[in-house]
């Protein structure tokens, strides 16, 4: 709703905007690439070349990288989690994910809602999947679906795991948006482990997102 | 029309503060190696996008659609917003934002906020404002941080805290901040960074109120943007339960799929990456997930004004890279506090004058603070022609003050009389020389002036003036031997000969050409 008591500014800034702006109509170019850099989804050679573009990318920000088969997805994670004694988990990551791992799974929904202090233990990591992964910019976007959840899980915690399956590669960032099932969800655009480069510019790694960002592609 | 207030006008005329700020070597260095290192990262980032051109031509037409359907993109964003749940307010200037914000909080009851570094909430003075309302603003952006902590201003858009060094930001840390661990404090930027980040997580788990900007408004869905490294924006978006957005009038994209040139074109000119770390999106209030109350402050504090201008509305498709800072020599070297506003360098040369109107503090000045060399423009993702922009407003300075007498009109008039007539003309020339002739005794070899007496002292206040020539071309030519067996014709020659250039053989031309930048 708009506050009645500040009705006048609106109206004003309105009509200050209808009396100032430009009349003539703009046409839009739009001579960028929309279409994927490295060919089409189905093209199994592009299809390669993206999965690399994408790998390059992600370590270049200093994100771990893993590569597993669909049916070893449960080894890769109980090796990848191989240090950690809980795992945190939105309530749509499949059981099968983690069949293997040996630690304490903790599903948020269930019983309730995981707290933010909860979030907060030290040494615990979140496993999730994602939306899309963007190979050109090296970025993983989360939509909040069942696989990936609330924002605060893949936040507070200082390790996120992050599954990626290759059907959910794109080329370039115009692609991976119009994947999106519904833009009015929270979205967020992961690239990389949290950094920043205040200091000297000099970068360091991890301020207040997780530090450690690992990344498993399930599939050929 | 009510001009924009707040954080953007300049105190002192630029001229006076660049030369407070020259004196600070410390700052110069830090300065030129921040600069040089965003700029080539930029570059290279930049070259390995092949249609970069595409983008900044589609990212600029974008903007300015927004600007011309502006009302009825602010209705759309207005009605999709508040469907989803968000409460919208509109703000005309900067006290009135700043009341609607502090308004806002007092409902909550909280006297503490958490804080994304937002060029908005700058502008508009809100740190300010609520301390002055009695409610502590917590700024956790590192940089940001560091210059609350130091009770100084940011001095770049995008590293606000580039003129202190690792061991200035300890010492910083050291005595201001609050539970710090001085002993095992070192000024490694990794331990800073961990110091910060323990610092702020207490303020992020315990605070009830954010505000943030947006780097963009999405008038399609009512779908905010920011754009950021650390995840302190993150956090502020997500762990309280109130979040109060302060979103400049001309942030508006029309469509969701705007996006895929804005997120392109934003990283790789502003921090010289692929993609920035973190960018959250979101839109009204989602249950279960992130704050139960959203509040949207649109505020105008001046853009109207500016859109009004033909020539000058093109500085509101600004998105706040801040790549025009990094590659201006003015900027690289008196840094952003000579500025006087929360936009520095050549955005807030153009910005803030348009912004508050030219009268505003020393604000009329800062279209001057550029040598319109015009790297800015090619360096700026949305394509705004600031050089072009420069040379406006500075005309539109001298219109407005013409009929009044100047100093500098005097002398135009006078030399337009001189140079009208030849015989005039060569008697100036002459005079002049001879005038000089004993400063040539005790200027040295560069045959150059550095101060000259009122009123040509205003030329020099910047720059060094050229003496005359010891002899002119014309004098040179006449006098000369012309070689045996040629058939030269001296007459023809000398009809071209232009007393500007004469005497000035090969040996000196390349000292001359040095100072006058």
């Amino acid at each position: 709703m708009t506050t009645a008591s500040h009705g006048s500014a609106r109206d004003e800034v309105l009509a200050r905007i209808r009396a100032a702006r430009p009349t003539e109509p703009v046409r839009v170019p739009r001579e960028y690439r929309t279409a994927p850099a490295t060919g089409t989804p189905d093209d199994a050679q592009s299809g390669r070349r993206r999965l690399e573009l994408l790998v390059d990318r992600l370590v270049d920000y200093r994100a771990t990288v893993r590569r597993s088969e669909p049916d070893g997805v449960a080894e890769a994670l109980a090796e990848l989690l191989a240090e950690v004694p809980t795992v945190v988990v939105p309530e749509g990551v499949p059981a099968s994910w983690l069949s293997t791992y040996p630690g304490g799974i903790r599903r948020d929904g269930d019983p309730g809602p995981l707290t933010v202090t909860d979030l907060d233990a030290p040494g615990l990591a979140v496993l999730t999947g994602c939306a899309v992964a963007i190979a050109e910019t090296g970025t993983l976007i989360l939509d909040g679906g069942p696989d990936q959840g609330r924002r605060l899980l893949t936040l507070v915690p200082d390790h996120h795991v992050c599954v990626v399956r290759t059907d959910q590669v794109v080329g370039g960032l115009p692609e991976a948006l119009a994947r999106l099932a519904d833009p009015t969800r929270p979205l967020t655009l992961v690239s990389g482990p949290s950094a920043t480069s205040d200091i000297e510019l000099d970068r360091v790694e991890g301020v207040h997102g997780p530090r450690r960002l690992e990344v498993l592609i399930v599939g050929g | 029309m009510t001009r924009g207030t707040g954080n953007i006008v300049a105190p002192l005329p630029f001229p006076t503060a660049a030369r407070r700020e020259l004196a600070d070597g410390q700052l110069r260095a830090n300065l030129r190696r921040a600069t040089h290192t965003i700029r080539d990262k930029r570059l290279r980032l930049v070259g390995e996008v092949p249609d970069w051109e595409a983008l900044r031509r589609s990212g600029a037409a974008i903007k300015d659609d927004v600007l011309a359907r502006l009302p009825e993109l602010l209705e759309q964003f207005e009605a999709a917003a508040t469907t989803a749940g968000a409460t919208v307010h509109w703000a005309r200037d900067a006290a009135e934002a700043c009341a609607v914000v502090t308004g806002l909080v007092r409902q909550t009851g909280s006297t503490e906020v958490v804080k994304v570094k937002s060029m908005a909430t700058q502008e508009i003075g809100l740190n300010e404002a609520l301390a002055e309302a009695g409610i502590a603003a917590v700024e956790t952006d590192l940089a940001e941080l560091i210059v609350q902590l130091a009770d100084d201003t940011p001095s770049h858009i995008l590293v606000p805290a580039i003129h202190y060094n690792r061991r200035q930001i300890r010492e910083i840390f050291a005595s201001r901040m609050p539970g710090v661990d001085v002993d095992s404090l070192t000024d490694e930027p990794a331990a800073l960074a961990e110091a910060a980040r323990r610092h702020l997580r207490a303020k992020f788990l315990s605070a009830r109120v954010a505000i943030s900007g947006a780097n963009f408004a999405i008038a399609e869905t009512g779908t905010l943007v920011v754009v950021e490294s650390e995840g302190n924006g993150r956090m502020c978006l997500t762990l309280p339960g109130t979040l109060i957005s302060v979103v400049g009038v001309e942030k508006l994209l029309p469509t969701f799929r705007d996006l895929e040139v804005f997120l392109q074109l934003l990283p790789r000119s502003s921090t010289g990456e692929r993609m920035n770390p973190y960018t959250s999106l979101w839109t009204g209030v989602t249950p279960g997930d992130g704050p139960e109350t959203v509040h949207i402050v649109l505020v105008d504090n001046g853009r109207t004004e500016t859109l009004a201008d033909p020539v000058g509305r093109q500085a509101l498709r600004c998105i706040r890279c801040s790549a025009c800072l990094n590659v201006c020599p003015v900027y690289e070297r008196v840094g952003g506090h000579a500025y006087g506003s929360v936009y520095p360098g050549p955005i807030g040369a153009i910005l803030s004058p348009q912004l508050t109107g030219p009268d505003a503090g020393a604000n009329r000045t800062l279209p001057y603070a550029s040598t319109l060399c015009g790297a800015c423009f090619d360096a700026c993702p949305v394509r705004i022609d600031i050089p072009q922009v420069l040379v406006h407003l500075r005309q539109r300075g001298v219109d407005a003050r013409r009929g009044r007498p100047s100093a500098e009109r005097t002398a135009m008039r006078t030399l337009s009389w001189v140079m009208r007539d030849r015989r005039r003309y060569t008697a100036a020339l002459r005079a002049a020389r001879r005038g000089s002739a004993p400063l040539r005794w005790t200027t040295g070899r560069r045959g150059q002036v550095r101060r000259l007496p009122w009123p040509l002292s205003a030329w020099t206040a910047s720059r060094d003036a050229p003496l005359p020539a010891a002899e002119t071309f014309r004098d040179w030519w006449a006098g000369r031997t012309p070689p045996a067996g040629r058939d030269d014709t001296p007459g023809r020659t000398s009809a071209t000969g232009d007393d500007n250039t004469a005497g000035r053989g090969p040996v000196t031309a390349g000292e001359d050409d040095r100072d006058h930048g």
